[in-house]
């Protein structure tokens, strides 16, 4: 049991980690004619281009294991890592199998990317997906509408597939499993955290961006019984939720970090693979549910404004629902939009009482000396004060 | 170049009319702000880009744009005051200086070097920058005032165009005229005035007149010499077409300008007294040591020509703005939804516009200064350098510091690298025998 469930984290692991993008030159083999639809930080609507038969990537970070050789010839220095790794990326030939890129202007330093990669890859669709930014405006949904099928009018041309009401309902399904998968892993870690670790938990659910959801979805429906099958015992540790994970990724020796303090109930890594909150409507338009599905019924980031969901009241009910005791409220360096939450967040939680440790990390942090310092002292503080 | 230079210059009738009026209506700029915040009248916070200032002006509503008292603590020596006192609340010293000294100010007192500065009764933000978004929110959660984002959608990528006939800009023109007639909705609820018409009419068509006189300006400055300087005098401009944007002592102003540009062009009175080099900025002014900064490139004889602050900030009024009176909200949502295109986008994707500039100004080199404040502005400036010297031929200059964090201001460095950049230029003209 233990042997089948190690493999499927390994082959999730292989896919998120390896730089080489493994899974996806599996899938271009396996699909002589496909293409692959790479798409940066945080959401995109993934079911458009499955329907017509492209892979979507989504475009992350890389840790230390990608060496930065010539991306900061282009971005300027103050801006975040995820920018610069995902730029290498492309420079350094390793995504050549791109057809198409979407970034979306989620902050002011990605909205720059757009243009970069179109100065060095002229030949490369690049486009811009404009996600609303008055996301309660009553006029929102239909000019969201609009730009989704703007979208879709861009990939049937590249790919030369119609993107039908019966292929996109198929690709809504598929997702809606996906993300149904994912909400049950997320269960497991508020319900019995001992049963996965923060770093296995991680890696089951990054993958979803990383390999063909049909391979996730095989993989996570055989993964998530043999999690809940486990007898583990739950440890005397703090259970925390983790806010800062919603576009650049923390490396995984520092989700190890906080896996061996605490249980990590809840957070908002990647939250873009869970950003619709409820199974996307399988009656009627399928587009229009789709953009319905992203303005009513997601998650919350620092980088959408939408003041029916006042982020620190987000948080908080993310730190109710997991029944956690504390928080961790991180940002990346430099990272403009976490870093400015960061305080509103510090004064609601303390408002509230939530004991909370405010942090900054790094995608290509090689030393975790002083992270681990700072979330033990933190941890042991609390356990102290609970006795 | 170190030789004292006797300036012998003509009597001009228009000298120093504009420095004048600039300085009268600042002033009372920021007397009106805090009559009003004394009177407790609503005033909204805007900004430079997208301050839809004509909806505002049509019900009198008062306008602070904290990104220009921002810069003004920097030029007053004041601004690390309120950056600390922000970094004391919490706030990052990573994130927008401006949004810090506003922070600052707002945690202080509101004694801003030059005035009163007012607590917001409402907000206009709009994505032409995020951070004016999680400004706006800071605000909202101090004040509790209503913030209106305006939503534009930009340019889209890889062979875009904004064919005014195709089904993409109807759509976007429809989402953001929704959104103006929802301003509108709200202006009239907290000035407790009635939407009139025609006074918006009125408010655009002043709009047009300076768009026109803005243009008009910058065209001086094809002139050679090139009359004024886009950096010192070029930012005066555009913080009056900001501050009073349809109103008609802005269009005053801009006449006041052009009239005293004229004169200068006609009597070949440049902003230096002998320009050797002609140069674009790119990127932002550094207000912590503004004269320092200018004076690393005039004790080489450069002028700044041009400017693309000059065009993003302006408020799209560089692009020949021009609202239809007849249909004045659709036209509004027309005109700032096609000129926030070069203007909010223009920034991203600017490097055909800056080769185009260089051509059309006869530019020796382009400075690109970084900030750190500002990602919307900085972030993908080195590539851009470097596609303009190998697609263009236009010599570029890469350098950072801040809008008002002076302890980003490294002076030994920047003169060094300003200087070996204009040692380049010098050869280049040797070299090519100019």
């Amino acid at each position: 049991m233990e042997e089948e469930l190690n493999e499927i984290i390994e082959e999730c692991r292989t896919a998120v980690e390896d730089p080489e993008y493994p899974a996806v030159h599996q899938w271009l083999e396996e699909n002589s004619n496909g293409k692959v639809l790479g798409h940066f930080q945080v959401y995109f609507p993934e079911e458009i281009a499955h329907a017509a038969g492209m892979l979507p990537l989504k475009m992350k970070g890389f840790d230390s294991s990608v060496q930065i050789r010539e991306a900061d010839a282009h971005i300027a220095a103050f801006v975040c890592s995820i920018l610069r790794t995902s730029l290498e990326q492309a420079l350094s030939g390793r995504i050549d199998f791109l057809s198409m890129y979407v970034t979306h202007p989620i902050c002011d330093a990605a909205r720059h990317l757009n243009g970069v990669w179109t100065r060095q890859f002229p030949e490369l669709s690049c486009q811009i997906l404009y996600l609303p930014q008055n996301a309660a405006s009553p006029h929102a949904p239909a000019y969201l509408l609009a730009e989704y099928r703007r979208i879709a009018g861009i990939i049937e041309e590249i790919t030369g597939t119609s993107i039908t009401d019966e292929s996109l309902l198929a690709s809504i399904e598929l997702f809606n499993e996906n993300r149904r998968l994912l909400r049950e892993l997320y269960q497991i870690r508020r319900e019995t955290p001992e049963q996965i670790g923060l770093t296995d938990s991680y890696l089951l659910m990054a993958a979803a961006g990383a390999m063909p959801r049909e391979r996730h979805n095989e993989l996570l429906g055989r993964a998530l019984p043999l999690i809940r099958a486990r007898d583990n015992h739950p440890q005397d540790k703090l259970r925390i939720v983790f806010e800062g994970g919603y576009c650049e990724q923390p490396p995984i020796e520092m989700l190890s970090v906080l896996q061996d303090v605490a249980y990590v109930v809840d957070d908002d890594f990647m939250i873009g693979l869970r950003w619709l909150t409820e199974d996307v409507p399988t009656s009627g338009d399928p587009m229009r549910n789709l953009a319905v599905a992203y303005l009513e019924t997601s998650d919350y980031s620092p980088v959408q404004r939408d003041p029916r969901k006042p982020k620190e009241d987000m948080l908080l009910k993310r730190i109710h629902q997991s029944k956690a005791e504390a928080a961790i409220v991180a940002a990346p360096k430099m990272c403009e939009p976490g870093l400015e939450e960061q305080v509103a967040y510090d004064n609601a939680l303390t408002a509230a009482g939530i004991p909370h440790l405010i942090m900054e990390f790094e995608e290509k942090t090689t030393n975790f000396e002083q992270a681990r310092m700072e979330i033990e002292t933190f941890a042991e503080s609390l356990l102290f004060e609970f006795v | 170049m170190e030789t004292q230079k006797v300036a012998i210059r003509p009597a001009l009738s228009q000298a120093g009319n504009t420095r004048t009026a600039s300085r009268a209506l600042m002033d009372n700029w920021w007397k009106q702000l805090g009559e009003a915040d004394a009177a407790a009248q609503p005033v909204a916070n805007t900004f430079v880009m997208g301050s839809l200032a004509e909806v505002l002006n049509t019900f009198d509503i008062p306008m602070s744009f904290p990104e220009i008292a921002a810069l003004q603590t920097a030029v007053k020596g004041k601004a690390m005051d309120y950056l600390l006192a922000a970094e004391d609340l919490g706030y990052s010293p990573d994130i927008c200086g401006y949004v810090k000294v506003d922070i600052g100010l707002h945690a202080t007192g509101r004694d801003h070097p030059l005035g009163k500065y007012p607590k917001p009764g409402m907000v206009v933000a709009s994505n032409m920058c995020n951070t004016y978004i999680k400004w706006a929110e800071v605000w909202e959660r101090q004040y509790g005032c209503p913030v209106f984002v305006l939503d534009l959608p930009g340019w889209r990528g890889t062979g875009f165009e904004y064919d005014s006939s195709s089904e993409t800009f109807r759509n976007d023109v429809k989402y953001v005229e929704g959104q103006i007639r929802d301003l509108i909705s709200l202006s009239a609820e907290v000035s407790g005035k009635k939407f009139d018409i025609d006074k918006l009419r009125e408010i655009l068509g002043n709009v047009n007149r300076m768009s026109e006189l803005y243009q008009s300006i910058l065209a001086m400055n094809k002139n050679k010499p090139a009359p004024f300087n886009a950096l010192t005098e070029g930012i005066n401009y555009m913080g009056i077409a900001n501050i009073l944007r349809g109103l008609p002592e802005g269009v005053e102003f801009m006449e006041t300008v052009l009239a005293e540009l004229e004169e200068r062009v006609a009597h070949g009175v440049g902003a230096l007294t002998d320009e050797r080099y002609r140069l674009l900025l790119v990127g932002t002014a550094c207000y912590t040591n503004f004269r320092d900064f200018v004076g690393m490139f005039e004790r080489w004889d450069g002028v700044f020509v041009a400017s693309e602050y000059m065009s993003y900030a302006g408020g799209g009024i560089d692009r020949g703005l021009h609202y239809d009176l007849s249909r004045p909200i659709e036209s509004l949502a027309e005109q700032i939804l096609i000129t926030s295109q070069p203007s909010m986008s223009g920034i991203f994707f600017s490097h055909e516009w800056q080769a185009k500039m260089a051509e059309e100004y006869d530019v020796d080199g382009i400075c690109y200064h970084g900030v750190k404040s500002c990602r919307t502005t900085a972030a993908g400036l080195p590539d851009a350098r470097e596609w303009l010297l190998n697609n263009a031929g236009v010599p570029g200059l890469f350098i950072q510091s801040d809008l008002v964090d002076s302890r980003l201001w490294a002076e030994a460095q920047m003169r060094n690298r300003i200087d070996a950049f204009f040692e380049s230029l010098q050869s280049r003209r040797v070299q090519s025998g100019v």
